[in-house]
């Protein structure tokens, strides 16, 4: 029988692309579709995946959770959980189309939620961690329930299959959001189920990642001291709760983080000449050994607000920014870039472990 | 010169139309298809838009033009030919290469010239007019890379980690060099006037096809950089 | 002394009753070991130089000579044995990394020998290969998953490119370079006499050996040392090299001294230059980029040649095979954690990967769980010693074996496992011409042809035993097999049952 996906480890190659308008102007779903067409050999039908920003104005002060299920028995069990801890404002399955290339599909659902005051209250928790906390809850001891996205105003879309399909599956023109990223995956063997394809996300953060990590066990044994439990064994996941970790629970800043992730060599730091830059680098690889990411890898971490694009500090994987009057394009491959916009001008290869930021401008309705 | 165009062409189409073609080729629209010139030995083939990875790839002869950028791995395991680009190269140019000719108006990603060789009159030359990204020349074996830097206000014009592992062929940077840490195998040192007549057929064939006027190009310091030894790792191991 | 002295490992020992002082010894061993004492007129040697091929001990005329373990002995330790204590001696002296040769010689498991074969009896009737047709021919390469028919409704018979062999036997990658010109000679011809192929390596092909191309294999590995158009043209499938069972994840280095003449000019590198071939294929940093390197092959190659991916068995190499299956490569060949290799840092060879039975049996099935066994074709190696491993690497599931040791022992190898120092007395692993000339192309060809009818017989022996006269039956046909001394967990990735079950 083949395993599923959290079972085994499934080393991946991918395709990643990213876009965000500056001016907080929303785009539909499509362009990312659009955007993943000439990168098609970089995946081989296996997953593929997309996350929105903005997308959910009506909602935007409730966690939007998207959730698979893989009954009608396993979704009441479920449901019963969350009304524990928290206000269902709205229920609903999500809008899929049905088409040959997407099959096997399971429940998929979304909620708009608000943990319950008292409750907060009681366990002494913040809002976010408490919902970090149900997240865990349901993927790692609710069988067949699985929360694939968790954040405000965001939403992620994945399945099993060629990226193209799976926007069109989700009717991702649609929606309409400040950014996207998008996903298309090669895994080396089937994942079995929906879980296992990119993005992948908790809170407002999604990951989408290209590359196989070799750090990865060093890595995920370190985070799971904080509470976070990889139950898919994928890099993304890891790196997402790497990214969880450092920002939100350590509050260290984009530029810090990556100096955590993709930390200059040492002999780069000893040659730096500005004195606290170095000292800075000193201090992260110091402080956090076990959150180095080592292998190649190129990420695009969403977050409300922005996108920071990363290389390993290497660069072994391919990664290009564009950009045209306030809309900036990252993707694997040029070729993506100027199928949706021909005319970007400024396209440019950042370099290993130097971090893109790119925020929303101030001001600027998301 | 016949034109084919590449929109909605996957690259298996493409390239079986220009292995087809007798003549000079140009595509337009270009938008990711691999491959481009594969192994070709002739014709000329100029590219409208952003050819996908591996843009000749094997290239036995025949002579590739890109007008805009290009992605990885360009000119990879070349053998002989020519790729001129107008924009800007990713990473991996001319993996091994043997012999041909790249030439770069902009910028290089990373690893450009990685072990590059020579072999008798097969004397690989790379030219890239802008600034190239770490580790340019790596296991470089033979053959030229050339970084002119040109409008590149910053002194660095190669990012870091250029010449490891090299050992052989040369390389010429358009810069002092001086806040360059180079590997202890290679020597870096300016380039005499001897060392730049080295250089002056390939620099003047950048100028004619960029309209850059040579003696603004010379008119700055170059370093010269070569390996101490063909044979790098002799002392390193030990007979057990 | 500066160094520590590190006693030889080996003594000769020679009868002053039989020796004749011939001086054959002397003039056969290119290491130095024996000289003729002008002043006594007696044979003398200096062990230290003594790599034990048994050159001299082959041809002395009156077997006057032996080599044999020098009986002087540290103190005994269960710990710290004597090579690991010469070892670190050897790294004092010189601050080397330790370099070594052929294959992993440390007393780890070898489950061939733990694994035995079925045989009819009553139930079913065993087959005389004498008398009776026993099929060994096989093809290797991707089957399509859908009979398509034409128009006409007559079904379409074009194939995604295929290798024949006689039997599912080929010669595996030996670069020359690490080997002889003479052992490719012989290599070469022996492939075409007996309608399998052989293996360039990464070394190129010598323009002497274009017209076995039909019997080659070219290899294109991460130094794309002698790759260009017309080699990928001349072979019959072209080898993308990912990794090598001795060394995974390491790259390899042929030094300077042996870069000349003829090697110089196929490597198309200049002489004295060292070899370099990186540790990564420098376009190929993930899978999908595989996919590139096999599509841009095929792409130069006008799809004509099936493309091998060649992997070293390592943890995780049933995910790794099903990503090279889905990558558009043809074949995948394993070599396994006891293949041989012209150098390697010990520690790697040592240490590094896992036994090719294991990792045969995990590809294989995890491959069949994919659906995808069919895209590709399954080759292995890695000490592939007999008929009787090749049978058993059938039935665990493989298409067909790489041999290179074997290969090598047939064309008078004695396994001293030196190949690094280049000065191979048996003229395999050297390019000095007087040792390369030891070795006659014409009878070393002769005795390969001879060891692979010698197994071909036997895997016909062994498959008519067991009721199957054609290897299609074989492959993967794992109720021929049981296990001895196995544990639950090996059985189970073996996929067998133990033996009595």
């Amino acid at each position: 029988m083949k395993p599923k996906e959290g079972q085994v480890r499934i080393p991946s190659g991918c395709a990643i692309a990213a876009v965000i308008a500056r001016d907080g102007e929303r785009m539909s779903g499509e362009g990312m579709i659009r955007a993943m067409e000439p990168m098609h050999d970089r995946s081989n039908g296996l997953g593929g995946g997309f996350a929105g920003y903005g997308i959910y104005p009506a909602y935007k002060d409730f966690y939007a959770l998207h959730l698979f299920f893989d009954s009608r028995d396993t979704r009441k069990t479920c449901e019963a959980f969350l009304k524990t801890g928290f206000e269902i404002w709205h229920a609903e399955r999500i809008p899929t189309r049905k088409i040959p290339a997407i099959t096997d599909e399971p429940i998929i659902w979304r909620y708009f939620v608000a943990p319950l005051q008292s409750v907060l209250a009681d366990l002494q928790l913040d809002e976010k961690e408490f919902v970090v906390r149900t997240v865990m809850e349901i993927n790692t001891r609710m069988k067949g329930a699985y929360v694939f996205s968790s954040g405000k105003n965001m939403g992620t879309f994945k399945a099993v299959g060629f990226p193209e399909d799976v926007g069109v599956y989700y009717r991702l023109e649609e929606y309409a959001g400040y950014s996207w990223t998008a996903h298309g995956r090669y895994p080396t063997n089937t994942p079995g189920w929906w879980g296992g394809a990119h993005p992948f996300s908790l809170l407002d953060y999604s990951v989408v990642h290209n590359g196989e990590i070799s750090s990865y066990d060093a890595n995920r044994r370190y985070i799971e001291m904080f509470g976070y439990q990889c139950t898919l064994q994928t890099d993304t996941e890891v790196i997402t709760y790497m990214m969880d970790y450092l920002l939100r629970r350590q509050g260290l800043t984009l530029n810090e983080t990556a100096g955590v992730i993709a930390a200059p060599f040492w002999e780069t730091i000893d040659r730096k000449t500005d004195l606290k830059d170095k000292e800075k680098h000193l201090y992260l690889r110091t402080v956090f050994p076990g959150l180095l990411i080592t292998g190649p890898f190129s990420i695009v971490l969403g977050f409300e607000g922005g996108l920071m694009a990363l290389n390993d500090r290497l660069k072994l994987r391919s990664m290009v920014v564009g950009e045209k009057g306030d809309r900036v394009y990252i993707a694997s491959e040029e070729a993506a870039i100027r199928r949706i916009e021909p005319d970007a001008d400024n396209i440019w290869s950042p370099a290993g472990g130097e971090p893109v930021v790119i925020r929303v401008k101030e001001g600027a309705q998301i | 010169m016949k034109q084919i165009d590449a929109k909605e062409l996957d690259f298996r189409t493409l390239n079986e139309r220009l292995r087809q073609a007798t003549d000079d080729i140009e595509i337009l629209n270009c938008c990711g298809q691999r491959f481009i010139g594969a192994g070709l030995s002739d014709r000329k083939i100029l590219i409208r838009g952003t050819p996908g990875n591996a843009l000749g790839a094997y290239l036995n002869g025949a002579s590739l033009t890109v007008g805009g950028n290009v992605q990885d791995a360009v000119g990879d395991t070349m053998n002989a030919g020519k790729i001129t680009v107008h924009g800007n190269i990713g990473d991996a140019a001319g993996y091994a290469m043997r012999g041909g000719t790249i030439l770069v108006k902009g910028n290089a990603g990373y690893r450009a010239g990685i072990h590059m060789k020579a072999y008798q009159d097969k004397v690989p030359q790379m030219v890239i007019g802008g600034r190239a990204g770490s580790f340019l020349g790596e296991y470089q074996a033979g053959g030229v890379i050339v970084v002119l830097g040109l409008g590149e206000k910053q002194s660095r014009i190669v990012g870091n980690f250029p010449c490891t592992g090299m050992h052989g062929g040369k390389m010429f940077l358009r810069a002092a060099c001086e806040d360059i840490a180079f590997p202890q195998q290679v020597t870096a040192r300016r380039a005499t006037d001897e060392d730049l007549r080295e250089i002056q057929n390939i620099l003047l064939e950048f100028c004619a096809v960029f309209s850059y006027d040579i003696a603004a190009i010379l008119d700055a310091p170059f370093t010269v950089i070569t390996p101490d030894t063909s044979n790098p790792y002799r002392q390193m191991y030990v007979v057990n | 002394m500066n160094g520590i002295f590190i006693m030889p490992e080996f003594d000769v020992i020679r009868s002053d009753a039989r020796c004749t002082v011939c001086r054959v010894c002397e003039r056969q061993c290119a290491n130095g070991v024996h000289a003729f004492l002008e002043e006594k007129g007696l044979m003398v040697s200096d062990e230290t130089k003594c790599v034990n091929c048994q050159r001299c001990v082959s041809f002395c005329p009156t077997h006057a000579l032996k080599i044999v373990e020098n009986p002087n002995r540290l103190r005994e330790n269960a710990n710290w044995d004597r090579d690991t204590i010469r070892e670190i001696y050897k790294q004092a002296n010189s601050g080397g990394v330790l370099l070594s040769s052929m294959g992993n010689p440390k007393p780890l498991p070898v489950y061939w020998d733990k694994i035995l074969i079925n045989a009819s009896q009553v139930t079913n009737p065993p087959i005389d290969p004498l008398r009776e047709p026993m099929e060994t021919r096989v093809f290797l390469g991707k089957k399509p998953e859908k009979v398509s028919r034409g128009a006409d409704g007559a079904l379409i018979t074009t194939l995604p490119p295929q290798i024949e062999l006689s039997m599912p036997v080929l010669f595996s990658a030996m670069s020359y370079g690490s080997i002889s010109y003479n052992a490719h000679a012989a290599l070469a011809e022996a492939a075409a006499r007996l309608g399998i192929l052989y293996n360039t390596g990464e070394g190129g092909l010598h323009e002497d050996f274009y017209p076995y191309g039909s019997n080659t294999i070219v290899q294109v590995a991460s130094g794309r040392f002698g790759v260009h158009e017309k080699y990928l043209e001349t072979g019959a499938a072209i080898e993308i090299k990912m990794g090598q069972g001795a060394k995974p994840g390491i790259g390899g280095h042929l030094p300077g001294p042996k870069i000349v003449g003829d090697v110089s000019r196929t490597r198309m590198i200049p002489e004295g230059t060292d070899a370099i071939s990186p540790a990564p294929h420098h376009d190929i940093y993930s899978i999908e980029d595989l996919r590139q390197l096999v599509y841009s092959l095929k792409e130069a190659t006008r799809y004509k040649k099936p493309v091998i991916v060649k992997v070293a068995a390592v943890h995780n190499i049933a995910a790794i095979a099903s990503g090279v299956a889905r990558s558009g490569a043809d074949i995948i060949a394993i070599d396994g954690f006891r293949g041989g290799t012209g150098a390697a840092p010990t520690r790697i060879r040592d240490n590094v990967g896992i036994p090719i039975e294991l990792a045969l049996a995990a590809v294989d099935q995890r491959l069949r769980d994919e659906g995808i066994r069919g895209n590709v074709s399954l080759i292995v190696g890695g000490s592939v010693r007999s008929a009787a491993d090749v049978v058993k690497a059938l039935a665990l599931g493989a298409d067909a074996c790489y041999v290179a040791t074997a290969a090598l022992l047939a064309l008078g190898c004695h396994l001293c496992r030196t190949c690094q120092s280049g000065k191979c007395n048996w003229g395999i692993a050297t390019q000095e011409p007087a040792l390369v000339k030891r070795l006659n192309p014409a009878q070393g060809s002769e005795r390969l042809v001879n060891l692979m009818n010698a197994w071909r017989h036997e895997i016909m022996e062994l498959m008519g035993g067991m009721g199957i006269n054609s290897v299609e039956a074989l492959r993967g046909n794992r109720l021929m097999l049981r296990g001895v001394g196995l544990t639950q967990k090996e059985l189970e990735i073996l996929g067998i049952s133990h033996a009595g079950e």
